[in-house]
């Protein structure tokens, strides 16, 4: 897992806020569709889930399917009431996983 | 002689004719079949009703290999009322899956977006659930200029 993940999420907020967060991760999403110029067919290889937790709560997740496009981007939304620390989980196909994790200040 | 050789040949040619719109049929068919059935699995057979969902796509897509996709459903995301599971399916693609956003009421907003690969013209299909087991459905139909699916 070369690549650091890209996030996009405000420093602050008010409590009781909605904020947007994007997060993108560098991946082929290989599907398992393609074949090689041999004609064999390529092993799929994706990210298969991506969660966002809040102070250890669930906020969001995804279960994605080979139709995700490569490097997968996501945008979502979290409510706010406290000040803590998004984690944000990637898992490949094989077995690995990425993290992220993020501050915000809630006032 | 001449004439059988001739019903001979449009017989041949119908015959033809009919295997290859069957053929498509079947393909086009199991495809849809096959973004019928998930959906079902999903709603574990219930009928999901229409509205409460909004897609948002291009109307032409010229590169099916990303396309960007929005869903919003309305919703009060209350923790007594709100979307659970959003599940999103493709009936032209080799595979219907697209994705499964699952929410919480942490999530302020029952509101995605992301990029997705789109192999033919086709609807996209998004069924939500709620907490109170309800369900809800949309459909959008997405033309496609160049398939993303690679071959």
């Amino acid at each position: 897992m070369a690549e650091k993940p890209r996030l996009k999420l405000p420093k602050e907020a008010k409590k009781g806020d909605v904020i947007e967060i994007k997060t993108l991760l560098a991946h082929t999403m290989e599907s398992g569709q393609r074949k090689d110029k041999d004609g064999k067919t390529i092993p799929r290889k994706i990210i298969n889930k991506f969660t966002c937790e809040f102070n250890g709560k669930p906020v969001f997740s995804t279960t994605l399917e080979p139709a995700i496009a490569a490097n997968p981007y996501m945008q979502f939304y979290a409510k706010v009431t406290e000040s803590g620390t998004f984690k944000f989980t990637w898992t490949d196909d094989d077995g690995s996983v990425t993290t992220a994790e993020e501050k915000i200040t809630v006032a | 002689m001449r004439q059988l050789s001739r019903r001979a040949a449009l017989l041949l040619g119908a015959s033809g004719a009919a295997l290859t719109i069957a053929g498509w049929n079947s393909d086009a068919f199991a495809a849809a079949k096959d973004a019928a059935d998930d959906i079902a699995k999903f709603t574990g057979g219930k009928t999901a009703e229409k509205g409460k969902v909004s897609i948002e796509l291009p109307e032409i897509a010229e590169n099916g290999n990303t396309v960007p996709l929005s869903i919003a459903v309305d919703s009060p995301m209350t923790a007594d009322n709100y979307v659970t599971d959003v599940l999103v399916v493709a009936d032209g693609n080799p595979r219907p899956g697209v994705a499964t956003f699952h929410f919480s009421p942490l999530s302020g907003k029952a509101e995605a977006s992301t990029r997705i690969r789109l192999a033919t013209t086709q609807n996209i299909i998004a069924v939500a659930k709620t907490s109170k087991g309800e369900f809800f459905t949309a459909q959008k139909l997405v033309k496609v200029t160049i398939g993303g699916c690679g071959g």
